[in-house]
């Protein structure tokens, strides 16, 4: 019966799609447990996660905007792992992209925002390429491997942010006033991404995401070049006797993976900081290599899966201060959930494997 | 097929019954108390524990919390580590949207944030810091805003280290040149050159405020080339001091009193106390005055205080001498920056 | 710059790079066990965080620092032991457990701090032994033979590690298991308890690796201490092409680098201090991509292993 296999494959996607989502109230029964030893009641601290996550206008949009960082740069993240290439390097793309954005307003300033804002956007994502293109060519020339170098190159950014934000580039009323903050100027009002709802700091950004998710999905499933790096990343031996150039595709998977991770980058200093500060990348490298792989490394799965994530993280905090305990909760907690989450998609391998042999 | 949705609908269920099951009824029934506390949450960017910036403005809290009668009189709620910037602009919006009186925002890089936030709560009281702004050139009222003068310690602790100083060589473990660690270096630098011409300030900076391994093998240079006095900022110096310690070199502590991580080395600190300014800004928002001052913590309204270690005696002219320096930098005879 | 090259500067660097390589080293070739048998753990920091902690809060309270090492290294174990449930018996994609694992140590390591002492706190460690005889060497004797214990185990630990991966059968199968898991299966060796066997021992030596810290080197706990070392340690592996003495020289490498650039502060060296912090890292970059070596990465790295699965 044709129709009802049909049906059945339906579900079987469905399931496998929820399956991480399932493990989430898993990850929660523990927390549940740790929360009764620091004496604070799991229930408060729950229903203030999801109030937290959902419960008001304000709560989603927060969502929304922690999600855009964590979707960009997992849409790098899954390039470069469909490429086969590991691009812990997240952190650092953002902080040039940013930088480099934030850079260009300033010096142009009186530029119109027609010009200035797509240009500041182009030259994030072009700065943060090139902070992946590093580790790319060196991979592909002299067989560096990338989880070293990009680790490395993290520090790097960091360090010349820290110049850069201290001297060059810091706001010249923090000389004035003696206070010396380690952050630019004020970036010009005309490359301020459009804020979507008012009082909120939801921005023009979010959708952008959303449409670099749907060009990325096209990229790697319609054109050739996206179907030559995932023929890389499959089974890179085949792909040479197939007459692909391997190292040169690794080394573009993981550049494009630093485009987007330095989109990421100016998107953040655009939207919703509107100045470059410390600390701006915030951990998105590696979260968003989290969302990522909750996305199942499908541009389109990474969607849902940075709003959940983005929701987790939103309404974590939000709990830390309905019951008050210490911010190290929420970490332990997330861990908890990405352990958990990780760990269920045994089962769904298992069942696919048991169809096939059906089949 | 059937077995699966089973499990999974077991699942929800189970998960629901435990949700609801230590679901408080609803929210707590707020019982009016004789006299509403006043509420205040505090935003940081780093621990209530890191013997440096965040537990400094945190302990004060909990001081005028002691002195004003205990949680009946005073509420303190806080949100720590919060060095992602929109974490914390999530946090102090959500803190005013519940009603809390008075808002801190404790970190510099919260200012954008908090610029677009407190125009929309014009009945909360706001404060930031470290930044003399409190915004009031963009309409807003109700911003308080406080600075360190982080120069002026840094001068005093900086003859004292130099007058103490055997080899005549000190060591200062910075984390980034920015900010109060900035400002603090230079006035320790300048402090000791003003008052031992000759003496050598040996500076170094590890690029982060949290490597507490790279903070100790700085330390164990500047011991090894030859400093006796050592001295740094952010919560990373706790690797500094435990080298300090086993070397035994001397530490001069800053933005809080580290003396009992090593009693025997440290010989003074620099203590950043923000009861005063917190005193004011209730009886200030008492009064009506939501905001628009700019507060600076200095020697000479006790903002900063010089916290000496009864343990590792100063020789009495070199203390004489630190306190006609501090005698100085109030009455501004002396300039703690160059 | 000619202050640079005196005896003092280089002892001193020699002095602080030993140091500075001690923590890399435990969780390095930790990690070099781990990945020779096909897993890669990215929860090192986790590990280490959850070892300094544990090591540093059993030496206080038992005051005995011998019995806080064990705990770190108990603890080290169980951590490794869950990444191993999560990766080997339930093969998941490892890189995400790893990091989920971080996250999980990070969080409980400072959850523990906050909620059994009241504040940073020091204590005194492990005291430095000097070496009979070669500890009296003139200027070299200081800074090579007068370490603490822990210091001069990192260092035996090279030879030993080689030892076990190269030139015995036990080294030989861990090897097998990350090359080839089928034919390693089919001449009937059980990959899952190899598997479950060096995770956990990479768990155990990024235990001690966080007590290196905590109770012999910094003696004292602070949150996210770490801060990000494990990473690095990771990075060093890949340095190092999985060996052990390679491992050696990236750890050496790099922390003498990072001695040299305190120094070349020290010194007054008139350059942007960021850049001397760069350079560690950088170097660390460029020596691998100037000594012209094909990294031979076990061939099974990162993939579970599925019996049958050809």
């Amino acid at each position: 019966m044709p129709q009802r296999s049909e049906i059945k494959r339906i579900l079987n996607q469905v399931f496998e799609a929820i399956l991480p989502i399932m493990a989430v109230p898993v990850a929660l029964i523990i927390g549940a447990l740790i929360l009764l030893l620091l004496r604070a009641n799991p229930g408060v601290a729950f229903s203030a996660l999801v109030q937290g996550a959902v419960g008001s206008t304000f709560s989603v949009t927060q969502t929304l905007v922690k999600a855009t960082p964590l979707l960009l740069v997992g849409l790098g993240i899954t390039i470069a792992f469909r490429g086969g290439v590991i691009n812990i390097g997240g952190e650092g793309q953002i902080i040039v992209g940013a930088l480099s954005a934030t850079a260009l307003a300033l010096s142009f300033s009186q530029w119109p925002g027609v010009v200035l804002l797509p240009l500041c956007l182009l030259v994030g994502t072009l700065s943060g390429a090139l902070w992946g293109a590093v580790p790319g060519v060196l991979k592909a020339r002299l067989g560096v491997n990338e989880i070293l170098s990009t680790i490395m190159m993290n520090a790097i950014a960091l360090q010349l942010s820290n110049y850069l934000l201290r001297g060059p580039m810091i706001d010249p009323a923090e000389i004035e006033a003696g206070t010396r903050i380690a952050q630019s100027a004020l970036l010009p009002r005309q490359v301020w991404l459009p804020r979507l709802v008012p009082q909120t700091l939801l921005h023009a950004g979010s959708i952008l995401a959303v449409v670099m998710a749907i060009l990325v999905y096209i990229f790697l499933w319609r054109t050739t070049i996206g179907y030559r790096i995932r023929a890389v990343g499959l089974n890179p031996r085949a792909a040479r006797y197939a007459g692909i150039p391997v190292p040169i595709y690794q080394a573009l998977a993981i550049t494009l993976g630093g485009a987007f991770a330095g989109l990421a980058g100016a998107v953040e200093v655009m939207g919703v900081q509107r100045r470059m500060l410390e600390g701006l990348s915030g951990g998105y490298g590696f979260s968003g290599i989290v969302a990522a792989l909750f996305g199942n490394l499908h541009p389109l799965g990474t969607v849902p899966a940075s709003v959940l994530f983005g929701g987790l993280l939103v309404g974590a905090d939000k709990m830390q201060r309905a019951v008050q305990v210490p911010s190290a909760f929420v970490d332990t907690l997330m861990g908890l959930i990405v352990l958990f989450v990780v760990s269920s998609r045994i089962w769904a391998v298992r069942r696919a494997r048991r169809r096939e042999t059906y089949e | 097929m059937k077995s699966v949705l089973s499990r999974l609908l077991m699942l929800v269920v189970l998960v629901a019954l435990l949700l609801s099951a230590c679901a408080p009824a609803a929210t707590p029934a707020p019982t009016q108390a004789p006299e509403k506390p006043l509420r205040v949450a505090i935003v940081m960017p780093s621990s209530i524990t890191d013997m440096a910036f965040s537990q400094g403005m945190y302990e004060a809290w909990v001081k005028v919390q002691q002195e004003m009668g205990g949680p009946s009189k005073l509420e303190i709620a806080y949100s720590e580590n919060m060095f992602k910037v929109p974490d914390a602009a999530a946090a102090i919006r959500d803190y005013a949207s519940q009603g809390y009186d008075i808002v801190i925002a404790h970190g510099s890089q919260y200012g954008t944030s908090l610029a677009q936030i407190a125009p929309e709560f014009p009945n909360t009281t706001f404060a930031w810091g470290t930044t003399t702004d409190t915004f009031a050139d963009q309409g807003i009222k109700n911003v308080f805003a406080y600075n360190p003068a982080a120069e002026q310690g840094g001068y005093v602790l900086g003859t004292i280290a130099a007058l103490m100083s055997k080899t005549g060589v000190l060591g200062v473990c910075g984390p980034v040149e920015a900010g109060d660690a900035k400002t603090y270096v230079d006035g320790f630098k300048y402090g000791a050159e003003q008052a031992r011409p000759g003496v050598k300030v040996q500076v170094t900076y590890t690029g982060s405020f949290s490597d507490v391994s790279l903070m100790a093998a700085a330390a164990e240079t500047h011991i090894a080339a030859g400093a006796d006095m050592l001295t740094g900022s952010s919560q990373s110096v706790v690797g500094a001091i435990g080298v300090a310690k086993e070397k035994g070199a001397k530490w001069f502590g800053q933005q809080w009193d580290q003396t009992s991580l090593a009693p025997d080395i440290v010989v003074a600190n620099q203590v950043y106390d923000y009861t005063g300014i917190i005193k004011d800004m209730i009886a200030k928002r008492k009064a009506g005055t939501l905001g628009g001052v700019a507060y600076t913590l200095t020697l000479e309204n006790g903002g900063l205080t010089i916290k000496y270690n009864d343990r590792v005696p100063v020789p009495p002219e070199i203390k004489a001498k630190a306190d006609e320096v501090i005698k100085g930098i109030i009455d501004g005879t002396i300039k703690p920056l160059p | 710059m000619n202050d640079l090259f005196t005896i003092p500067v280089i002892l001193g660097i020699i002095y602080s790079g030993l140091r500075l390589a001690t923590p890399y080293l435990y969780a390095s070739i930790g990690e070099a066990f781990v990945q020779n048998s096909g897993v890669y753990n990215l929860g090192v920091d986790g590990i280490m965080l959850m070892g300094a902690f544990s090591g540093f809060y059993v030496g206080m309270k038992t005051g005995n620092l011998w019995w806080g090492l064990l705990a770190a290294m108990g603890v080290g174990l169980l951590m490794g032991l869950l990444m191993a449930v999560v990766s080997v018996t339930l093969k998941a994609e490892q890189g995400i457990s790893g990091i989920g694992l971080y996250m999980f140590g990070l969080g409980l390591s400072s959850l523990l701090f906050k909620k059994t002492m009241t504040g940073v706190e020091s204590i005194s460690g492990f005291q430095p032994v000097r070496i009979p005889l070669l500890g009296n060497i003139p200027y070299l004797g200081d800074v090579l033979f007068n370490h603490n214990l822990l210091v001069y185990g990192a260092f035996l630990l090279v030879p030993l590690a080689s030892f076990i991966l190269y030139k015995t059968p036990f080294g030989l199968m861990i090897r097998a298991v990350g090359q080839n898991p089928q034919a390693a299966d089919t001449l009937g060796i059980n990959v899952d308890r190899i598997r479950y066997i060096t995770v956990s021992l990479g768990g155990m030596l990024a235990g001690i690796a966080g007590a290196s810290l905590s109770i012999s080197l910094i003696n004292l706990f602070q949150e996210n201490m770490t801060s990000g070392m494990g990473f690095i340690a990771i990075a060093l592996v890949y340095f190092g092409s999985w060996r052990p003495w390679g491992i050696m020289g990236g750890a050496l490498l790099f922390s003498f680098v990072n001695a040299l650039q305190l120094w070349l502060q020290v010194l007054g060296v008139n350059f942007p201090y960021d850049f001397a912090v760069m350079l560690p890292y950088a170097m660390t970059i460029l020596a691998l991509a100037i000594s012209v070596r094909r990294a031979a990465m076990p061939d099974a790295l990162g993939k579970p292993f599925e019996r049958g699965e050809f």
